[in-house]
């Protein structure tokens, strides 16, 4: 309805703006809209990253990250995080393609790929806790469980998004809708992955190199 | 909107990965990650602070990858926009992150001088 009015507007008065570049998906406005969200999250993520930036080296006379962060653990769960990002790339050619099974099995394998990264993430939590690296010991771990724990909650929802997209997928096949929600998903989980990035390089390998 | 218009992968909008380019992606990612791990796991460049310079240079190489070819951000997608919001964003983030730093690296300095027995106990 909208377009029509616009197009009939269009046809008595000067545009000033491209009339054809909502009808290329179902979303219209949606993917602009979801992409200026996710950059507002890449904002919050900046904050994290300054506070932990400021507040890293102040361990309040407890562990250091030479000490509590283990390397292999977190290499295991970049390649899961990895390996989620070029499964959820498949599920997309595939649905380009229009082919709604192998949409959803590598929609599954992306999600056990991050219930992996959030397993691994929890079992690293859990160990520091045990240890008595809790967030309340000092400046540089409350940092540090902010920022990373912020991150493994985005992944969580994630999760829980591609689970509901399962189920959508599995009842209404790849309607137009799900095509965008499975597009808005994407740029998500991509960006939890660019996230990760700037995690294990600023946070977990520049701390063990302190 | 009809079917087949949502069929439609027009100019203007969010373009889409070829498998290619996501193998390609995924290719460079794995070894930009491998990398600065088996740089700071084997300490393969003895000085500590040229292996942060390497992976923080790697990091950011990364990120670009994974932009272009996950993401896929380039001058076309919603006309532009998506680029530049996101060059807004970096800007942003840039302005956030070493304006804090430099900030609170220096605050020491500028602080007036304190008898450390009046200090209390640091946190």
């Amino acid at each position: 309805m909208a377009k029509v009015s616009n197009q009939a507007e269009a046809a008595t008065a000067p545009t000033f703006y491209v009339t054809e570049d909502d009808h290329a998906h179902s979303g219209g406005s949606t993917l602009l809209g979801f992409w200026i969200y996710l950059m507002s999250d890449a904002l919050i993520f900046a904050t994290l990253f300054a506070t932990y930036g400021v507040v890293s080296a102040n361990y309040a006379g407890g562990p250091g990250p030479r000490q509590i962060f283990e390397l292999p653990l977190v290499a295991l769960n970049t390649a899961m995080l990895l390996l989620s990002s070029i499964t959820y790339g498949m599920a997309m050619i595939d649905m380009e393609a229009g082919r709604t099974r192998a949409v959803q099995a590598w929609l599954a394998v992306t999600a056990l790929f991050g219930a992996g990264f959030v397993g691994i993430e929890l079992y690293e939590f859990g160990n520091l806790i045990a240890e008595g690296a809790t967030p309340q010991r000092s400046a540089f771990l409350s940092g540090f469980f902010t920022l990373v724990g912020t991150h493994g909650l985005h992944v969580t929802f994630g999760l829980i998004w591609i689970l509901v997209m399962l189920v959508q997928v599995g009842q209404k096949g790849l309607i137009p809708e799900n095509r965008r929600r499975l597009t808005c998903l994407g740029m998500f989980w991509h960006l939890l992955d660019v996230v990760w990035i700037g995690v294990f390089t600023f946070v977990y390998l520049l701390g063990a190199l302190r | 909107m009809t079917p087949s218009d949502a069929e439609t992968h027009g100019h203007g909008g969010q373009s889409h990965g070829t498998r290619r380019g996501y193998l390609i992606g995924f290719g460079l990612s794995a070894v930009l990650t491998a990398v600065p791990f088996w740089l700071v796991m084997t300490g393969a460049i003895g000085d500590a602070r040229v292996t942060a310079a390497w992976i923080i240079g790697l990091a950011f190489v990364q990120i670009i990858v994974h932009t272009i070819s996950f993401l896929h951000v380039n001058t076309q997608s919603e006309g532009g926009w998506t680029l530049l919001a996101l060059l807004f964003t970096a800007v942003m983030i840039a302005i956030v992150i070493s304006g804090s730093l430099w900030i609170m690296y220096h605050l020491n300095a500028n602080m007036m001088p304190m008898p450390p027995d009046t200090m209390p106990t640091a946190p």
